[in-house]
């Protein structure tokens, strides 16, 4: 897993790679190393791999005077009432239609828009609408959130266009069958540009070269884009694509653009496994031990995803990501 | 792209046209909405309840814009984010500086084993009851630090840093260890000065973070004088249950006229909150690209 993300280091000295270095010696040299990494090592442990102990929550009643390791253990009960528990299963869908939802309409958005930038031949211009169009990325969910409630509110502005046309004044926040387009565009709206900068990235490292010989040989720009563009991009795309699927449940039902959008009218649609766990958790006193189950199984299911992917990958014939 | 020609203009082609029309259209759509917040700030009851089309400013009144700098509250939690801000960036770049220049040493015993226990963690995760429940035992309820340690590690940040690293040549760091320097002076004497532009925007990337941070005053802050701006905004915009939101809604009903209208003071609060985000954007946006590109996943 760690090497395909790790970069090229310049060749080695001789000293730090003489060969009859004993295991004990080469970590005394990393001394101050070690020193460095300890307080990173010391966050993950504290609140990343504690929590994960904290999944053995799942299997407990939890009891709050006791804490979770005195919590008796009940076995696979809280997975059994999932099954039957319709909140779950409407959380559950949910969640997966609009990951899945937001992948397909999301995803290919920034790879054009990076193309299109990167073929625009304007260089000033380009560099204006990156400007703007990485803009909304640095703003947190909840100014977005008040933004886009203003804009589709009774008198937003939103509903004066509609009225203009002779429509009639709706607000797709409160409305069932409007509310997931709002999420996919909203996020589209606010991710496009960042997301197309690793693509511009990845389009800049091309020698420009192979596109003056393509040139000079008749291709048109289509031919250059099918022929060399796109060579050039793919692997990154492979390795964003299996990335994003990975945290998929995690990231694509994001906790914090829905939780800020939604309302009542709208939980049968909106309602995602995030939402529903904090929502339960905090607002209503759910059982912590039976939330952590369902937590477990959006975090299994991530882990599969992102396993299925990287094969898919690799049968593709692309490095994956271990 | 490579622009050698003798012409003095390149000449628009088609594609280019095209291309104009669609990023126009789309930089019109991702930029309107912030016009529509600025305007919206700055119009006065009368002009908006005619519900007309504004999409030219009607009326110019800042007294939304009072109404919000009279919010004890609105200050305590603009305090809140700069202390949050400030104190979280020095902590952030602290540990994950040091941390990604030492995983950058290839050399290193148990360096893959660190990186994949850390990579692990994008993918899985132990939930957020147990997250809350140890988080909560460690005494970070209510407690401002939360919004600054537990929230203080962006794993995505740290593995770009790690191959930014891996860039810098190694003769560097040996003819200083010729000299007789540490590790520790290296970095702090050589790495960091000489990266200072990398590392100011990766101090931006944690600022800008700070500064949105709400999700863990959401779940581990219940005392409002210890709220950040953010909950702050999400009370006056979303749930619209703050004192300042009821109190230019009865004013606006009892009189009508010339009075605040909650929409301008929802707005008017967007546009003082992002003034720092604005502020640090150009300095952002000359580096985020170059960044990305040195650390980006192909390396």
């Amino acid at each position: 897993m760690a090497d395909s993300v790790t970069a090229r280091t310049p060749k080695r000295s001789l000293k730090t790679r003489a060969p009859k270095q004993s295991l004990g010696k080469r970590i005394l040299q990393y001394k101050y190393f070690y020193l460095m990494v300890l307080p990173v090592l010391i966050w993950y442990a504290l609140f990343s791999y504690a929590p994960m102990y904290g999944v053995t929550l799942a299997f407990k009643s939890f009891d709050y005077s006791k804490g979770i390791l005195g919590s008796p253990w009940i076995g696979l009960e809280n997975f059994q009432t999932l099954l039957t528990d319709p909140d779950f299963r409407r959380a559950f869908w949910n969640t997966v239609i609009i990951s899945l939802m937001k992948l397909i309409t999301h995803f290919p958005m920034p790879i054009i828009l990076a193309i299109v930038l990167y073929e625009f031949s304007r260089t000033k211009m380009k560099r204006f609408f990156q400007t703007i169009l990485t803009f909304p990325h640095f703003i947190s969910w909840v100014v977005l959130s008040g933004i886009i409630i203003n804009i589709l509110s009774k008198d937003g502005i939103y509903n004066q266009i509609i009225m203009l046309f002779g429509g009639d004044p709706n607000s797709p926040l409160v409305d069932e069958s409007a509310f997931r387009p709002v999420l996919y565009i909203t996020h589209v709206w606010r991710e496009i540009g960042w997301d197309s900068i690793i693509y511009l990235a990845a389009l800049a490292g091309i020698n420009p070269e192979l596109f003056e010989a393509a040139e000079v040989d008749g291709a048109n720009r289509f031919r250059r884009l099918l022929n060399i563009a796109w060579p050039g991009l793919k692997s990154t795309v492979a390795v964003l694509l299996i990335l994003q699927v990975g945290q998929l449940l995690t990231q694509g039902s994001s906790f914090e653009q829905i939780f800020n959008l939604y309302s009542s009218p709208v939980y049968s649609v909106a309602d995602t496994i995030d939402t529903y766990i904090y929502r339960t958790s905090f607002t209503i006193g759910g059982d912590f031990g039976y939330m952590t189950a369902v937590g477990v199984v959006k975090s299994i299911i991530s882990l599969i995803l992102l396993w299925a992917a990287n094969s898919f990958a690799k049968k593709m014939g692309e490095e994956g990501l271990y | 792209m490579t622009d050698t020609t003798v012409k003095k203009r390149k000449k628009w082609s088609v594609f280019d046209i095209v291309a104009f029309v669609v990023l126009g259209l789309l930089a019109l759509v991702t930029f309107f909405p912030f016009y529509n917040v600025l305007i919206i700030s700055v119009a006065k009851f009368e002009a908006i309840s005619k519900s007309d089309f504004y999409i030219f400013p009607l009326s110019f009144d800042l007294s939304a814009y009072k109404l919000l700098l009279q919010d004890m509250k609105f200050w305590t939690s603009i305090l809140n984010s700069v202390i949050v801000t400030a104190v979280g960036v020095l902590f952030s770049m602290t540990i994950s500086v040091a941390g990604a220049y030492a995983l950058s040493k290839r050399g290193m015993p148990g360096r893959n084993i660190m990186l994949s226990l850390i990579l692990f963690t994008m993918f899985f995760n132990g939930g957020l009851i147990p997250f809350y429940l140890v988080v909560k035992d460690l005494g970070f309820v209510n407690n401002i630090l939360v919004m600054i340690i537990p929230a203080g590690l962006n794993t995505f940040y740290l593995i770009i840093m790690k191959n930014y690293f891996n860039t810098i040549p190694e003769s560097l760091e040996e003819s200083a260890k010729l000299d007789g320097a540490n590790d520790l002076y290296i970095l702090y004497k050589i790495i960091i000065p000489i990266s200072a532009p990398f590392m100011a925007t990766f101090a931006l990337f944690y600022a800008v973070e700070r500064w949105n941070e709400w999700w863990y005053a959401l779940i581990f802050i219940s005392d409002a004088s210890k709220a950040p701006l953010q909950i702050y905004l999400r009370e006056t915009l979303i749930t619209s249950n703050s004192l300042l939101s009821q109190m230019a809604q009865t004013m606006a009903e009892q009189e009508q006229t010339g009075k605040v209208y909650t929409p301008a003071l929802q707005m008017a609060a967007i546009v003082v909150s992002s003034i720092p985000i604005i502020v640090v954007y150009p300095f952002l946006q000359k580096h985020f690209n170059k960044g990305i590109m040195v650390g980006s996943i192909k390396g």
